[in-house]
Order: C-alpha cells, then structure tokens, then sequence
C-alpha cells in the first residue's frame, strides 16, 4: 500500500504544496493579523507583516461602537435554532425513508433535492411581503423559520444516508425481543444514529452561519447576524480595516474551527451522500 | 417485513418535511406568480391592477437584463472553470506524500468556510484597493500603475473572490475521490509502462468523473444565485457591468419597490435555473449511473 518515494521528491511535494497552502489561506493570515495592528499601521506601505505593536485594541472599540455581542448572538440563536428545529423535523422523516423505504422512497428524495435548486430570488418578494406583513421582518424567529426550510432537504439527505448504514438487522432483532417502536428509537437506534445526527448538526451549523442571502434581505438592526452585520462595513468611513478585521476574524474563528473538526462530513454533507 | 403498522408510522413521520417543503416551493412561488402579472410598487399603495405580461416584456426588453444575464453565465462558467481545473491540480497535488500533509489540507479548505460578506469586504479593501491594498503595493514595487480591480474589472474580480471561496470545496471533493482510487491499479498501470500524463487521463481522470460531476451539479445550483459578494463589493455597478439576475430583481425588489417588475425577473431565473438543471440533471445521470 504505502508507496516509498525518494526523501528528495517529499521534500519538493512538500516545498511546492505549502506555498500553494499558504497563498490561499494568505487572506484569513492577513486579516487575523491586521486585526492587531492600529489603523495606521494597517494601510502602512510597505506592509508590515509581524513586527508591529501588537494591540487588542480592535475587538474592544468593535465591541462598544457596533454592539457586536448582539449580532453575534443572533448568529448563535439563528444558526442552532434552524439547526436543531430542521433536525426535530428531519430524523422521523429520514428514519422512515430509510428502514421503511417504499417504491416512491427515492422519487421523494430526488424532489426534496429539487427544492434546493429553486434560486431563492424567485421567492425573495413574496417572503419580503409576508414577513412584513406578518411582522416576522428583522426578527430571529422568521431567520430560523426561512433557514430550516432552506437546509431541511440536506439535512434530510445526510441523515438519511448515515442512518442507511445502520444494518436493519439490529432493528429486527430489538423488534423479536418486543420492543416498541418508541423503544427501538430511544435505545437501539439514537446511539448508533448519533454521531450521523452530530456531523449533520455541525455541517448545517456551518451553513446557516455563513447563509448570506435570507439573512441580508430580511433582516436589518434588530436580528441581524454577522454576514449582515459584517456588511454594514461595505461603506467605510475613516479608516476601518483594521476594526474591519477584528470584527472579520470574530465573525469566522468559530465556524473555521468547527469546519476543520468536520472536514470528512462536509464532503458528505455538501455532496448529499455522493461522494463520501 | 415492514408491516402495516410501520408503514403508516412511517407515513406519518415523513409529512411533516415533505408538506413543509411542498409549502415552501408552492405558497411563495405562486405568490410570485401573481405578483408578476400585476402592476404593483410598494411605493403606491392601493394602486394594484392586472397588467398581464407587461411586465415580462418590460424586464426582457431591458438592457440591464442582457447584461445580467450575461454576467450570470459568466460568473458561472469563470468560477467552474477555475475551481474545476484548479482543484484537479490541487488534489492531486495533496494526494501525494509530503510532510505536514494534515496541515496544509486545513489552510487550503478554510475558505471555504469563511462567510461571503466577510470574504469579499476583505479582498475589495485589503487586496483589491487601488491605493491601500496589498495589490497596489505588489504592482508598485515592481513599477506598474496600481489598478483599480473592483472599478475597472468588477465582473472579473467578483469571479476571483468567489473562486477562492470555492476552490476548497471542488479540492476536498475531488481529493476524497482520489483517495478512494485503488493504489495497486495506479501501480499496474505504472509497471505496464504507462507515463504519468496517460495514467492521468486513462486511469485518474475517468475515476474523477462523478466527483467531478458532483462539483459541478452543486456549484452551479450555488453559483446562479451569487448575492452578498456583489452586494458588498460593487452593489452590481459600475452601472450594471457586475450585476447578475439575482442582484437585478433584488435592485428591482428592495431598491425601486417595484413588486411586479421584480417578481416577473424572479420566474425568469426560475425559469433559467430550471434550464440549466434540467442540461445537469441529464448530464449527471449519466455519470452517476455508470
């Protein structure tokens, strides 16, 4: 299996791969690292790279002048909150179409796929209207509402191709010894579905925390999460990049690190099961 | 072995999904619908009346969208082009032995989860900034005009940013894919006398295929609504030179409070995206079948 190649070629591999790395996380390195320097120091030309006063001073003026804790609360309760409710709603469904699949298993499937391929601004007006009218505008419940229903087919299609590969035998066999099927799901089949049910949970984190279309049209002040937050910056005033920075790699640094831990089931995840 | 007690338990667990998800394509898109055949801006309230098809005639004779249309394919088939070509290097590149290999792997996926606001509002004034960004700096040193990216080439710029944001996704696919190719088959083909460019295209690339397919069914599903990185960089301009079909209706939706006008752009890039799903869907069944 494992092919021995010269230490000379691993050597090159490895030269040529890390540079490559590096240009392309380049833009996240600069931004943590500008997140420290004053706004002077930010514009400066030449560039500076490390040596410079290093100050925290950023995350604090971003805090008092923008209330950021606020926006980056309602990330968390939008974010979890369609997570968990598309979650509540998507393991009976993917359950059933899994242990109990029938002829039209498969078409239902393929038509909960087809939904994602609606472009949202086919729909953008009429649920700019409703909210208004229904007073769910730049509230965090019509967010959580408007992103379970945009991630519930991919979080019914991973579930659904993790719980795939729980062998029906288990079931069967918790079945004959009488258990009911309130038992069958509590204590034979949430254990071994949990860790399917955790990588979907983390990937649908991630994608409700960077959905940037629903969150920027529906929301303004009151609701509105980080992508929304982080674009009032789009018109500048003064000299901002180095608060623009701050305010960047706080808006990233925790679904950056949920994503590394998850590397595996976001190729699952995004690929609906194609590609594992 | 499902009896028919489960088999109604099973119905009844699958309706919930599947009638949410029936409402949420039904309800608004009907809306829209209607809306698109009413003469209807929030500005004039009370003021509603059916207007038939003016206002398709109104959108499809608009030069703006021409111009939107265009930009959208562009920015399609720019950013596939790129992701596509570039993470089959990549991939292959990080399939091989290397030290560090962990690492590099986790540099190279993180843009892809950074968030599309924070990604673009970076590369306009940190790279892309004529006379502040890093861009600017590197043409200076070697002796160039600075140039103005997001002024002068927005279309392309936009491609840039949004590439690198997908780059990881088509690279972690497709190095997935590559991993999961047989080594002793590569080392068959190598001791039969095969160079690296036929095992690449006999052996590799035909393994790659319905990754590669994969890739590009998903993106293009994403890349047709390309929003927040124009909303953030060029708001669509100069003029409309960086305006796609998404960032149209919104103008038309949430900027001119034209309901009428926007909803029928909305059923045309329904229309459109339904155009290109149905070229993918038959494109991809066949990969995904064989």
């Amino acid at each position: 299996m494992a092919r021995n190649v010269s230490t000379q070629r691993k050597l090159l591999t490895t030269v040529v791969a890390w540079t490559i790395a590096i240009l392309i996380f380049f833009p996240i390195l600069w931004t943590f690292l500008t997140s420290f320097k004053t706004e002077a120091q930010a514009i400066a030309s030449p560039p500076v790279f490390l040596f410079f006063d290093w100050t925290t001073e950023n995350y604090f003026e971003v805090q008092s002048r923008s209330d950021y804790f606020k926006h980056f609360m309602n990330s968390v309760v939008v974010s979890f909150g369609s997570t968990l409710l598309g979650l509540v709603i998507a393991i009976p469904s993917a359950w059933a179409m899994a242990f109990a699949p029938t002829k039209r298993t498969k078409d239902v499937l393929m038509w909960m796929l087809s939904t994602k391929m609606m472009p949202p601004v086919g729909v953008l007006v009429p649920m700019y209207l409703i909210f208004r009218n229904t007073g769910l505008l730049d509230t965090r419940t019509g967010l959580v509402i408007v992103l379970t229903l945009i991630n519930l087919p991919i979080i019914i299609w991973m579930l659904y191709t993790y719980f795939k590969e729980i062998p029906g035998e288990i079931l069967e066999a918790a079945r004959m010894d009488g258990a009911s099927l309130a038992k069958e799901i509590v204590y034979v089949l949430t254990p071994m579905a949990i860790p399917g049910i955790a990588s979907t949970l983390l990937l649908n984190i991630i994608l409700a925390w960077n959905e940037a279309f629903w969150t920027l049209n529906l929301s303004a002040a009151k609701a509105a999460p980080l992508t929304a937050f982080i674009a009032s910056y789009s018109s500048p005033e003064g000299l901002f990049y180095a608060k623009l920075s701050a305010a960047s790699t706080m808006a990233i640094a925790p679904i950056l690190i949920l994503g590394w831990f998850s590397q595996k089931q976001l190729v699952r995840g995004l690929t609906f099961g194609a590609v594992k | 072995m499902a009896t028919l007690h489960t088999r109604s338990a099973a119905r009844l667990m699958i309706a919930p999904s599947v009638l949410l998800l029936l409402a949420w394509m039904i309800v608004p898109l009907a809306l829209t619908i209607y809306f698109s055949l009413l003469r209807y801006n929030l500005l004039m309230p009370g003021m509603e009346e059916f207007a038939g098809l003016t206002n398709y005639t109104y959108f499809l004779t608009d030069p703006a969208f021409f111009q939107a249309i265009f930009n959208t394919l562009a920015i399609v088939i720019g950013v596939l082009f790129i992701t596509v070509v570039g993470g089959i290097a990549l991939a292959l590149l990080l399939d091989q032995q290397m030290f560090g290999q962990g690492i590099v792997r986790i540099l190279v996926i993180a843009p892809f989860l950074i968030m599309p606001t924070v990604a673009a509002l970076v590369w306009k004034n940190m790279f892309m900034n004529p006379v502040n960004g890093l861009f600017a700096w590197l043409a200076k040193l070697v002796g160039l005009q600075p140039f103005d990216f997001l002024a002068n080439a927005p279309l392309f710029s936009i491609i840039l940013i949004v590439a690198w944001q997908w780059l990881p996704f088509a690279t972690l696919i497709l190095l997935t894919a590559l991993q999961s190719l047989d080594e002793e088959q590569k080392e068959a083909a190598q001791m039969d006398g095969a160079g690296a460019w036929s095992r690449f295209v006999y052996l590799v690339l035909p393994h790659l295929s319905r990754a590669i397919t994969v890739v590009i069914l998903i993106q293009t599903i994403f890349l047709l609504s390309v929003f927040a990185e124009i909303l953030v960089t060029t708001n669509g301009g100069p003029g409309t030179q960086s305006t796609n079909l998404t960032f149209l209706v919104y103008a038309q939706a949430l900027l001119q409070f034209d309901v009428g006008g926007a909803s029928a752009g909305g059923i045309i890039a329904v229309i459109l995206a339904n155009i290109v799903a149905f070229f993918l869907m038959r494109m991809i069944g066949k990969t995904l079948e064989a």
